[in-house]
């Protein structure tokens, strides 16, 4: 059942993957992506990893990929024009592809070497994901967790500094003084005759 | 063999949740309409069945009955996609509801985090049908909604953090078995008023409710994201929409009005717990019937500048709170320990596994 499950998530995963790259409408493209990130989240859950799938399909799928999808769909792009150059960007992307994977070997051939074989099981067992996480994260990985969080704040803080623009003449609604009106500031009655203005 | 068995019995469970779901949603639907009318001094749907009790039935066979109108410019799959995922979203999240205890298809250990995400995955069907129809007004629909979600999200997840705080963990069972005790005066909306709330409102707008239903704004975009459908997809979306709505009934009711816990602190049951979901649902359907719609900016602006540093504001006190008054979590009580239920304390960090020496070569 398990091997199956994986097979079924696995090969969506890939399909998905390649569909993102190979798909004409750039829409296509980020749906692909997202049921990438599912299949991923999928193979998480049966790793017994069901914190990060959950975090996975939170962050990625549900805030990161909305926003992609919001960006793209907004966009006018011309199909034709961005087909004719492929042939112009392929040397540079087989380049970070080739990089990327030699990357992967390297570092997955060091680490099953090393540290697979050595995890203490009965640290991880018998409790949650959750709890296993919080009891690493914010104690032996303090710094490097808040140094990410510092990171993430400076990031938001200058795309912030960077969209904002003050302009003059804007109509704003303090919502606070709206509130404070009533009919005694705010109304006045005033007795008109018939056949006369105010 | 036993594995198919399990197959079978989960198969079962998940038809079964399924079916009651949408007979009750069928009911929920009459009274939402019979409460908006009450409102409103009329009589409401009343022709079809006793009471109007099977209307609707009646709009079921009709919405399924007519045809499906896909518009020339749309991009068919799509178009055909966003509906079938609304609908498909709407039902996942109910494996993770414990109905009462034990009653719950997946009792997963990040139950409300699933939650969470399938609620938050919900955005994808009204943006991928509002681009779908290749149409203006179901467009606007559709980037409204998904900056409106994603904006009353943050306070949401907030929210469920000081709850989590309190209980110390993401086990659905584990939050309502925290609020045990004192009957009605331990549940969770006395300890967290102000946080019981922002989640109530978020609700409704994470949901598309009126005062929030921008997305779809009749007065403005006609019916928003939903304008190009008709017939069956048109309901799979109202279905999707309505059990989201259920979902967060029941979210609100496990969080902070103690599931399946009786008010009286004896005869728990899953009584308690309908009852309960169809009391949010009341105040959904009264909430829609006596609230002005909201302007876009003031949406934004209650998201962002007073929800998102009001609940963050709550966590840390929340957080402070228990520190000061040295509160453990309920996981990490002997209470829960003679449950079962409770967490495992993790005494000392968790050391780094050594290299492998190579003296032994």
């Amino acid at each position: 059942m398990q091997a199956i499950a994986f097979y079924l998530f696995a090969i969506t995963a890939c399909v998905a993957g390649t569909l993102v790259v190979f798909a004409r409408n750039p829409v296509h493209s980020v749906l692909w992506l997202i049921l990438a990130f599912f299949s991923t989240a999928g193979l998480f859950v049966l790793m017994g990893a069901e914190f990060l799938a959950m975090l996975l399909m939170i962050i990625y799928v549900g805030a990161v990929a909305v926003l992609f999808l919001f960006v793209v769909m907004m966009l006018d792009i011309d199909f034709a024009e961005l087909r004719g150059r492929v042939a112009q960007y392929l040397p540079l992307g087989l380049a970070i592809g080739v990089i990327l994977i030699v990357e992967l070997s390297v570092g997955f051939a060091a680490w099953s070497g090393l540290e697979a074989d050595n995890i203490e099981p009965s640290a991880v067992y018998g409790t949650t994901n959750a709890h296993a996480l919080g009891a690493v994260v914010y104690t032996k990985y303090v710094y490097a967790f808040q140094a990410a969080g510092l990171i993430l704040l400076v990031a938001m803080v200058g795309a912030i500094v960077l969209t904002l623009r003050h302009r003059d003449g804007v109509k704003t609604q303090d919502v606070w003084a709206q509130m404070q009106r009533d009919p005694k500031t705010a109304v006045e009655l005033k007795d008109v005759r018939p056949g006369q203005s105010l | 063999m036993d594995d198919f068995w399990l197959f079978l019995t989960i198969l079962g469970q998940c038809l079964l949740v399924m079916v009651v779901v949408l007979i009750s949603l069928a009911f929920l639907l009459y009274m939402d309409r019979k409460v908006w009318a009450a409102v409103q001094l009329r009589k409401g749907p009343n022709v079809v069945g006793p009471f109007g009790l099977l209307q609707s039935f009646a709009d079921f066979l009709k919405f399924v009955m007519k045809e499906i109108v896909i518009p020339a410019g749309a991009d068919r799959t799509v178009f055909l996609l966003a509906p079938m995922l609304t609908f498909i979203l709407a039902s996942i999240a109910w494996v993770a509801i414990p109905f009462a205890e034990g009653w719950v298809i997946s009792d997963m250990n990040v139950g409300i985090l699933y939650l969470f995400a399938i609620s938050s995955l919900g955005v994808y069907g009204v943006i991928m049908g509002g681009w779908a129809g290749n149409s203006k007004y179901p467009f606007l629909g559709g980037l409204r909604s998904a900056a409106q979600m994603v904006s009353y999200e943050v306070s949401i997840g907030f929210v469920i953090v000081c709850v989590l705080l309190m209980v110390g963990s993401l086990n659905l069972t584990d939050i309502v078995l925290a609020q045990d005790g004192a009957g009605i005066f331990s549940w969770f909306f006395l300890k967290q008023p102000v946080m019981f709330i922002v989640f109530f409102i978020s609700a409704l707008a994470e949901t598309n409710r009126p005062p929030f239903d921008l997305p779809e704004a009749e007065s403005e975009l006609v019916a928003g994201y939903q304008v190009e459908y008709s017939s069956t997809p048109y309901l799979l979306f109202m279905i999707g929409e309505y059990m989201n709505i259920v979902m967060m009934c029941a979210l609100t009711t496990i969080l902070f009005l103690g599931g399946w816990l009786s008010p009286f602190g004896v005869g728990h049951g899953v009584f308690w717990f309908v009852l309960k979901v169809v009391l949010c649902f009341f105040m959904f359907a009264m909430v829609k019937a006596i609230v002005p719609r909201y302007r876009y900016d003031q949406l934004m602006r209650l998201g962002w500048k007073v929800f998102l540093p009001l609940s963050l504001a709550f966590v840390v006190l929340t957080a402070s709170f228990m520190k000061i008054f040295d509160v453990t979590p309920w996981a990490y009580t002997d209470e829960a320990r003679d449950m079962g239920r409770g967490a495992m304390v993790i005494e000392a960090p968790v050391t780094s596994p050594q290299p492998v020496t190579t003296e032994e070569s």
